[in-house]
């Protein structure tokens, strides 16, 4: 080309957009991904809702507070009432033992261990939550079960019998107490490790001005810390009682089952998950089946709640820290 | 060598005459002390005294271990790992250096105000009264605390907002906070580690005329890398810099420590007079 | 006077003493606590592998089960094994490419709003108990068309996605912006930046999270109970058919009264165990590596 054609070749304006297919493909099909994810998450919702509707169609709201389980054909009757019960029962009492004791070990790892083994140390409380629940569950039967059974149960029922939690025990141990102690095992390493987190994001200047007037670690802890990661400590406990709600194994493994509503820890019972499991495989009529799920879609509602508010209450604490950074100086 | 120099620093200050050495009480007798972060000397051989009602200034070039030097005199130190110290500080007499020295009581009475302001994510009302509430002081909590916030001047511009949380104050209110924080418990000595280095003019001349105020009540040191502010506030002043060893080591040494007007008129060391005349740092 | 006393004179200590006692009791109180969990790891780690260390033999690996045996023919938990195997290899093979498309998505193109609400999708997806998601594939694959190993991979498959977009998009943040923008100011095309330059990248990350994502799931029971359960004994490659899985293989062998079923789930329990605490551990260690790769440091 002469110059005059090259200068006239740059000074034309770009004109139309070269489409730039590989952008283009990449976007649609990344950006399908995720619409297939969302896609994914209602469908489940709306499988779950349809497995149950023949349940819900016979028993309507009603199902959910009513305490009965009766798969004889001819008289059946079911209701999630005493699974309800259950699965609030076995976490809120695991959150209750898993909270102090997680709070424990945030603290020591990250203030007052020495430094050569914190990062073992918090390698060993992690690995904890790798356990499988099927291998926690086998323990729990053959192990935690029996020894709890033949030791702490009948003590705890001998001196504070004339509590109507200490009822009494059985001798093989599966028993709501057991699979209380098994959650709090599970819970324990999802809040520490939440926790730990948050307490190593405490700035160090809040921590020294407090130190700085005179007071111990633990007053720092109680007046400067705790505070200060208490959002994110609310959340963490949160997400530690979703992973205790929806523990299906495990528990069905460890708690005895039955289909009451008492207050002895000592016998058996069931949570809406492990009721799932337990009964499904044996599950004889389809409305027995779509109660099943019924129980299912209660517990992914109690999921979601779990979930959501965990969600909101990280938004909201981060958004009050989010004036300590943008202080105007 | 008493000649007196034409100092760069012509400053105004409200400063009355110290009075004759002799009637001054000693509250620091600081021997020989060696402070060391991990092996390497921050701050070596610093002798020196501190004296009760005064204004004392540390002033250096940055890196000279003014900071650290001011935080082993309440054993803020100790928090960090790897870091010892050698040589002993005398609190009106006793050493405080010792392992069988409770840091936590130390600071009691040596309080510490801090470079950026760090008040609690508490209400301001909270962030002043809590101190008072850990270590047991409990009448009069409200009353006290109106005290403390009038004394760093900053009562009148939160009394209607006590509740309000100290981080929507602005950040030379902070830290007036801060020291309403440190004040508010009473202790003996407060340590200031450059108090003014995150504010304005106006904030700076706020907390300078706070700790003239207040100098009756309470012993101040403060660390400072504004020459002027120390020729404002203190009475004497300790003239930090930085030595060089085998190695690449540097350290921060004490080089001279006299009452302000002769630091800055008449320096006996060469390197004071660099310093105050701006020739260097 | 004593130091102590010395000390007293000049320095205030009222009520200290009582609060020092407060902080020792409370830092003792951490120490334990830190203890237990450590114990406890301790202690069901020891029970695993005492009594499956005895119960451990080829066998396991390379027998079928013998059902209702009364004799003592050695038999094993091949079919499970195998079962694992496939049914997680395929599992990885879809969540995989998936996640990491939705990490890509999410951290290099998306705008504000979007990220927003997928990131919540996929925490609301990982917040769903795995017992309900063996109830929806249940439904969505099982209902008329009999259980398969297939749809035991697509359950944990919805398992590991979360986990594999997560770790994904943790590690797309870490790579600097002033390497798309070097790419992107010479002219190379985005879907080029991402593939060839950022991605690369985070190859550690990705097969950090995946290991993570494959010792989460090698170990989880409940869906698969609901679509793989009914099997046989014998041991099968094939997906279009229900496969036996070691987890299931546990559950029920842990629920039956039989003392040598007990044995047999122990073996498989520590087989089980020793997995995923391998895979985690060594996942968190190259985690710590790559980390470091990548911060230059």
């Amino acid at each position: 080309m002469s110059s005059a054609e090259l200068t006239a070749a740059a000074r034309r304006p770009f004109t139309g957009r070269r489409v730039q297919w590989g952008d283009l493909i990449l976007q649609v099909v990344a950006g399908g991904a995720a619409l297939a994810v969302t896609v994914l998450v209602a469908l489940i919702i709306w499988k779950v809702i349809e497995g149950a509707r023949l349940s819900i169609q016979t028993y309507g709201l009603g199902f959910v507070a009513r305490v009965a389980w009766n798969p004889v054909l001819g008289h059946e009757l079911y209701g999630a009432g005493s699974f309800i019960f259950g699965t609030a029962i076995t976490s809120l009492f695991a959150l209750l033992l898993a909270a102090p004791i997680s709070m424990g070990i945030a603290l020591y790892l990250t203030e007052l261990a020495p430094t050569v083994i914190r990062g073992p140390v918090t390698a060993l409380v992690e690995t904890l939550a790798a356990i499988p629940s099927v291998v926690l569950g086998l323990w729990g039967i053959l192990v935690l079960g029996p020894a709890l059974g033949t030791t702490i149960q009948p003590w705890l029922h001998s001196a504070l019998g004339f509590i109507p939690l200490f009822g009494p025990p059985t001798s093989s141990g599966a028993s709501i107490f057991t699979a209380i102690i098994i959650l709090t095992i599970m819970i324990l390493p999802i809040v520490s490790s939440i926790s730990r987190e948050l307490f190593l994001g405490v700035p160090t200047e809040l921590k020294e001005a407090g130190y700085g007037l005179g007071v111990t670690r633990w007053e720092v802890v109680r007046g400067v810390m705790f505070p200060y990661a208490s959002g994110g400590i609310a959340a963490a406990l949160i997400l530690g009682l979703g992973r205790a709600i929806g523990e299906a194994i495990a528990v069905t493994q460890v708690i005895g089952g039955g289909v009451f509503i008492h207050w002895n820890l000592f016998s058996g019972g069931d949570t809406l998950a492990s009721k799932i499991a337990a009964s499904y495989q044996g599950s004889t009529t389809k409305l027995q089946t779509a109660s099943l799920i019924y129980l299912g879609l209660i517990l992914l509602v109690f999921s979601l709640v779990v979930n959501l508010v965990a969600q909101w209450i990280v938004r909201r604490s981060a958004r009050k820290l989010g004036i300590v950074r943008g202080g105007h100086a | 060598m008493s000649t007196t120099i034409e100092p760069t620093v012509r400053v105004e200050t409200r400063r009355q005459p110290m009075p004759p050495r002799e009637r001054l009480e000693q509250i620091f007798d600081i021997q020989d002390l060696d402070a060391i972060y991990s092996g390497k000397p921050a701050v070596k051989g610093v002798t020196m005294e501190v004296y009760k009602n005064l204004v004392t200034a540390i002033i250096g070039p940055s890196g000279c271990g003014k900071s650290t030097y001011i935080r082993c005199l309440n054993r803020m130190n100790d928090l960090i790992t790897g870091f010892t110290q050698t040589g002993t500080i005398r609190y009106h007499g006793q050493d405080i250096c010792g392992s069988d020295v409770d840091a936590v009581a130390v600071r009691r009475n040596i309080g510490m105000v801090f470079q950026r302001p760090n008040p609690f994510p508490k209400s301001i009302h909270d962030n002043v009264a809590w101190g008072m509430k850990v270590l047991g002081i409990r009448d009069d909590i409200n009353a006290r605390v109106e005290r403390a916030l009038t004394q760093a001047a900053l009562w009148d511009e939160v009394k209607d907002r006590l509740k309000a949380s100290a981080l929507s104050l602005s950040g030379g209110q902070q830290q007036r906070l801060c020291i309403a924080r440190a004040i508010a418990v009473e202790p003996d000595v407060v340590l200031m580690d450059e108090p003014a280095s995150a504010l304005d003019p106006i904030a700076t001349q706020a907390i300078e005329e706070l700790m003239h105020n207040l100098k009756s009540e309470y012993t101040f040191v403060i660390v400072t890398h504004n020459m002027q502010q120390a020729a404002r506030v203190a009475d004497m002043t300790a003239f930090f810099s930085i030595s060089h060893g085998g190695e690449g080591q540097r350290w921060g040494e004490l080089v001279e420590y006299d009452a302000t007007e002769k630091i800055f008129t008449a320096p006996s060391d060469k390197r004071t007079e660099d310093y105050v005349t701006g020739r260097f740092g | 006077m004593s130091a102590q006393e010395v000390q007293r004179s000049v320095l205030r200590v009222e009520g200290l003493a009582r609060r020092k006692a407060v902080n020792r009791t409370m830092e003792l109180l951490a120490w334990v606590s830190a203890l237990i969990a450590v114990a406890i790891l301790g202690i069901v780690v020891y029970s695993v592998a005492r009594r499956g260390l005895p119960a451990l033999n080829l066998d396991l690996l390379t027998k079928d089960p013998i059902p209702f045996s009364l004799t003592n023919q050695p038999q094993g938990l091949r079919n499970a094994f195998v079962g694992t195997l496939v049914i997680v290899s395929l599992a990885t093979l879809m969540a995989l490419p998936f996640g990491i498309l939705v990490a890509i998505y999410l951290n290099e193109f998306a705008p504000a709003s979007i990220r927003n609400v997928v990131t919540m999708v996929l925490d609301i997806l990982n917040g769903v108990p795995a017992i309900v998601i063996g109830i929806f594939v249940f439904g969505l694959f099982v209902v008329g068309h009999g259980q398969s190993g297939w749809a035991g991979s697509f359950a944990l498959a919805c398992l590991m996605l979360p986990l594999v977009a997560r770790s994904t998009m943790e590690v797309l943040a870490l790579v600097p912006n002033s390497l798309r923008e070097a790419s992107l100011g010479l002219g190379v095309a985005r879907w080029r930046t991402t593939l060839s330059i950022v991605l690369p990248q985070t190859i550690g990350g990705i097969l950090t999270g995946t290991v993570l994502a494959v010792a989460r799931v090698a170990g989880e029971t409940a869906p698969l109970l609901f679509v793989s359960s009914f099997v046989g004994t014998k041991t099968s490659w094939n997906p279009l058919h229900a496969l036996q899985s070691i987890p299931v293989a546990i559950f029920e062998l842990s629920e039956s009264p039989d003392p040598a079923d007990h044995a047999r789930a122990w073996a498989a329990a520590f087989v089980l165990l020793m997995f995923i605490l391998f895979a985690s551990l060594g996942a968190r260690w190259l985690a710590t590596r790559s980390r470091r790769k990548i911060m230059g440091r």
